[in-house]
């Protein structure tokens, strides 16, 4: 955090610093937040109230981001706590879920080759989707033990999946526009 | 009732003067400006009582020139100096344009910023030349009807319309002598319009077809907040391909060679355009054509063909419908209502496919050519302080992704597309090589992974990294895009704070330099003049400030310190005293001046509005306290 007027994400937003929050009075505060620090409050202010507006805006959109997210606000929750990510090297020791892995890679890397490719990468985003919605579950209970290695790696876990359903949504629409 | 408030004669502000704002949606076909008047937008016609301005251009001359309604007439007569449709070349360089497939009759010039100009009778213009053109005859209608100055412009740009065309835009609206208070999306402009966010609380999905462009738009309102979720489009697609599709259909019946002149082709896309216009009110059209040759060629084109023709066009739009409702995490049953924006929203069958794929009919009450202007007009009127008590918010989103080349040619994507603006995200860097002591700083635009497929948006290098090992140094590339969708990009070397920072100009825009020299020739006066102008910017901008600063204090005085208060009470008065007189540049120090003695006070401000929307009151419970 870059001001002094926050500790964290969730003083800025007034909420309790939990994973499980209400998505509802989260956009509330959200709206409420932007109508105080947006821009085009400021369009006949000084230049310094302006641009002051834009950071604080700004600030605004990344923490209502992060808090939106399950998997971005467990792993902002995680880093409260003393916990580290290390991106792209870190991998999963779970062998079920890295068998999973691979099925979905060779899906997707094979894709072109189908029959009917648009059905077959559908099914694997409603899979990908399924599992996701499992581990924020898992994330959840976890969190909620206080269970901080355990956490971290379901949040990489989630972290992939993110990656994943993002490779498959680009393929996707790649064929929708080939129709 | 509220007692009026007097100021004190030869006192500068007045601030409950109405001040006065339009929209302008600056069109691929037509343009227009819009104002609120008695608190109705209304779009201002012209003498002529013409509401729509066609985007067109001619030439003529070095100082001569036609926009409108007589530069399209004319357009076929000239069509080398005849402008149209100049927002598709907007922000962009000769190879895009080689690549919109449509053949355009100019000829290009590239100067070495890349910036590619149209070779004219009055010089080589730059799209933006010719886009601020179009702006200053729409200012002296809007100042003509208004009866006074602008004090600050909305200029409209399709949701779709990455950085550069951005960019160019808001450097056109520079050029004409506007203060672009924003650059708004067209799409969210027309939902304003609507105003829909009385009306409705869910989320509803703006289909905007111009002459040249399409966007999708899915929003979400909430008490006065309209809030993007996700936009998607085609900055290439619109009515004018239609046209292209129904001409070429006329060339080949008539037998026309494909590399007929000029004159032909745009006699050929009118007739295309008039037989498109008459096939949403008969079945058929009746077209007839004279070739080169002097014969006459006569046809008719059925609707049933016609929707051959353009099916395939239309589908692509649905298309991208369908990849931004994804987007936005929401499916058509979702949605509960659909307006229509662009003249092309008029054609019949846009409407029935579009009603098809929501499975509701689509809202068309407003004027589809209007709508957008009007939409604009509303959130000038807002921003330049008329209605202070307004809860209107737009919340938009960056329509695609920024990001960095990196090693190998891969795009790093920094702030993904449908991310909500204003934004500011930074990532680390470090060197490729031992004792490396600078770095390109590459910035893309574009969903795909090479950085080949991108838009290039600017490079600028951080110099003075110390030698390090390679690896060894940690460059924070910081990404700040503002409530224009435009970009900002720091870059800094962790270890010694070595920094290095752009605005984006991006490869395809004018200079700063260029533009200030472009605004001293376009006045085509003597030096007295171009020093007026500024004298009388810069009391503009005196004025602004100071009014905000007073309002400020007014507001929130009791934060201030008596010190603190005497300080910025000595700068106003110091800026009040220079800005009667007629030395700008000592008023531009005072204006500085001013803003150094109230940037703590502002701080404080906003920390003080962010408490109080924190602790779940309204904000005008704390500034009219009963």
């Amino acid at each position: 955090m870059t001001n002094g007027n926050s500790r964290n994400y969730f003083d800025l937003f007034g909420m309790p610093v939990a994973f499980k929050l209400d998505a509802e009075s989260l956009a509330q505060r959200y709206r409420e937040l932007q109508r105080v620090t947006h821009p085009d409050r400021f369009a006949s202010g000084s230049d310094r109230e302006r641009r002051l507006a834009v950071e604080q805006a700004a600030l605004v959109n990344e923490a209502y981001q992060t808090l939106r997210s399950p998997m971005r606000r467990g792993r902002y929750l995680l880093e409260l706590n003393g916990m580290t990510f290390q991106d792209e090297t870190q991998t999963t020791a779970d062998p079920e879920f890295l068998f999973e892995q691979m099925e979905w890679r060779e899906t997707l890397a094979e894709i072109r080759a189908q029959a009917d490719p648009l059905a077959v990468v559908e099914a694997l985003l409603k899979t990908i989707n399924a599992r996701r919605v499992e581990l924020e579950r898992e994330l959840a209970d976890s969190l909620q033990e206080q269970q901080w290695p355990a956490s971290v790696a379901i949040v990489n876990k989630l972290q992939f999946i993110t990656k994943i359903n993002q490779e498959a949504a680009a393929i996707e629409g790649d064929l929708l526009d080939a129709q | 009732m509220a007692l009026l408030q007097i100021s004190e004669p030869g006192q500068s502000t007045k601030p409950h003067e109405r001040r006065l704002a339009v929209g302008i949606d600056l069109g691929t076909t037509n343009s227009l400006v819009a104002a609120l008047r008695s608190g109705v937008a209304e779009t201002l016609p012209d003498e002529n009582g013409h509401h729509l301005l066609p985007s067109v251009v001619q030439y003529r001359g070095i100082t001569e020139l036609l926009v409108g309604e007589q530069a399209k007439r004319l357009a076929t007569t000239d069509p080398m100096n005849t402008i149209i449709s100049v927002k598709r070349l907007m922000g962009r360089g000769l190879a895009d344009i080689q690549h919109l497939g449509t053949q355009l009759p100019y000829e290009f010039t590239q100067t070495d910023t890349a910036m590619m100009r149209i070779r004219t009778a009055a010089g080589d213009k730059s799209p933006i030349e010719v886009s601020a053109d179009i702006l200053r005859v729409l200012r002296q209608r809007a100042e003509a009807t208004l009866g006074g100055e602008l004090s600050g412009v909305v200029i409209t740009v399709p949701a779709y319309f990455d950085e550069a065309q951005r960019q160019a835009t808001k450097d056109a609206g520079k050029l004409a002598g506007l203060n672009v208070m924003r650059l708004l999306n067209e799409p969210t402009a027309a939902a304003v319009a609507y105003g829909l966010d009385k009306a409705t609380e869910g989320v509803i999905a703006v289909y905007d077809l111009g002459g040249g462009t399409f966007d999708i738009s899915i929003l979400r309102l909430n008490k006065g907040v309209f809030e993007v979720l996700a936009t998607g489009g085609d900055t290439a697609l619109g009515g004018d391909d239609f046209d292209r599709l129904i001409a070429e259909w006329i060339m080949q019946q008539a037998g026309i060679p494909r590399d007929t002149g000029h004159a032909q082709l745009r006699q050929l896309l009118q007739t295309a355009c008039a037989a498109k216009e008459a096939l949403s009110q008969q079945v058929s059209a009746d077209v007839s054509i004279t070739t080169d040759s002097g014969a006459t060629w006569q046809g008719m084109l059925t609707r049933e063909q016609m929707h051959a023709l353009v099916d395939p066009l239309i589908q692509k739009t649905l298309t991208t419908c369908r990849r931004t409702l994804r987007d936005a995490q929401i499916d058509t049953t979702a949605v509960q209502a659909v307006v229509m924006v662009g003249g092309s929203t008029r054609m019949l069958r846009v409407r029935e496919r579009i009603g098809e794929f929501f499975g509701t009919s689509p809202m068309v009450d407003i004027d589809p050519d209007k709508v957008v202007a009007l939409g604009a007009a509303i959130q000038a009127d807002i921003l330049v302080g008329n209605k202070p008590d307004d809860e209107m918010l737009l919340l938009d989103v960056i329509p695609l992704s920024l990001g960095l080349e990196t090693m190998g040619g891969l795009a790093e994507k920094i702030i993904p597309r449908n991310t909500t603006i204003p934004v500011a995200r930074a990532q680390e860097f470090t060197t490729f090589k031992d004792g490396q002591t600078a770095m390109t700083i590459h910035v893309v635009q574009g969903e795909r992974e090479l950085v080949s497929d991108c838009r290039s948006l600017a490079r600028f290098s951080l110099q003075g990294i110390p030698p390090m090992v390679a690896g060894a140094a940690r460059i924070r590339v910081s990404f700040q895009v503002d409530a224009d969708g435009l970009l900002s990009v720091t870059a800094r070397e962790q270890t010694t704070g070595v920094e290095s920072h752009v605005q984006v100009k991006p490869s395809y825009g004018l200079t700063d330099i260029e533009i200030e020299q472009m605004l001293r020739d376009s006045m085509n006066h003597a030096q007295a003049d171009v020093a007026a102008r500024t004298l009388r910017e810069e009391q503009v901008d005196a004025d602004r400030v100071i009014e905000a600063v007073l309002a400020a204090v007014a507001v929130d005085g009791e934060l201030l310190g008596a010190d603190e208060r005497q300080r910025i009470d000595l700068a106003v008065a110091k800026l009040q005293q220079l800005r009667q007189g007629n030395d700008p540049r000592a008023i531009k120090t005072a204006i500085a001046q001013l803003d150094r003695a109230t940037q703590s006070f502002a701080e404080r401000r906003m920390d003080r509005s962010v408490k109080q929307a924190l602790s779940g009151h309204s904000l005008n419970e704390f500034i009219n306290p009963k």
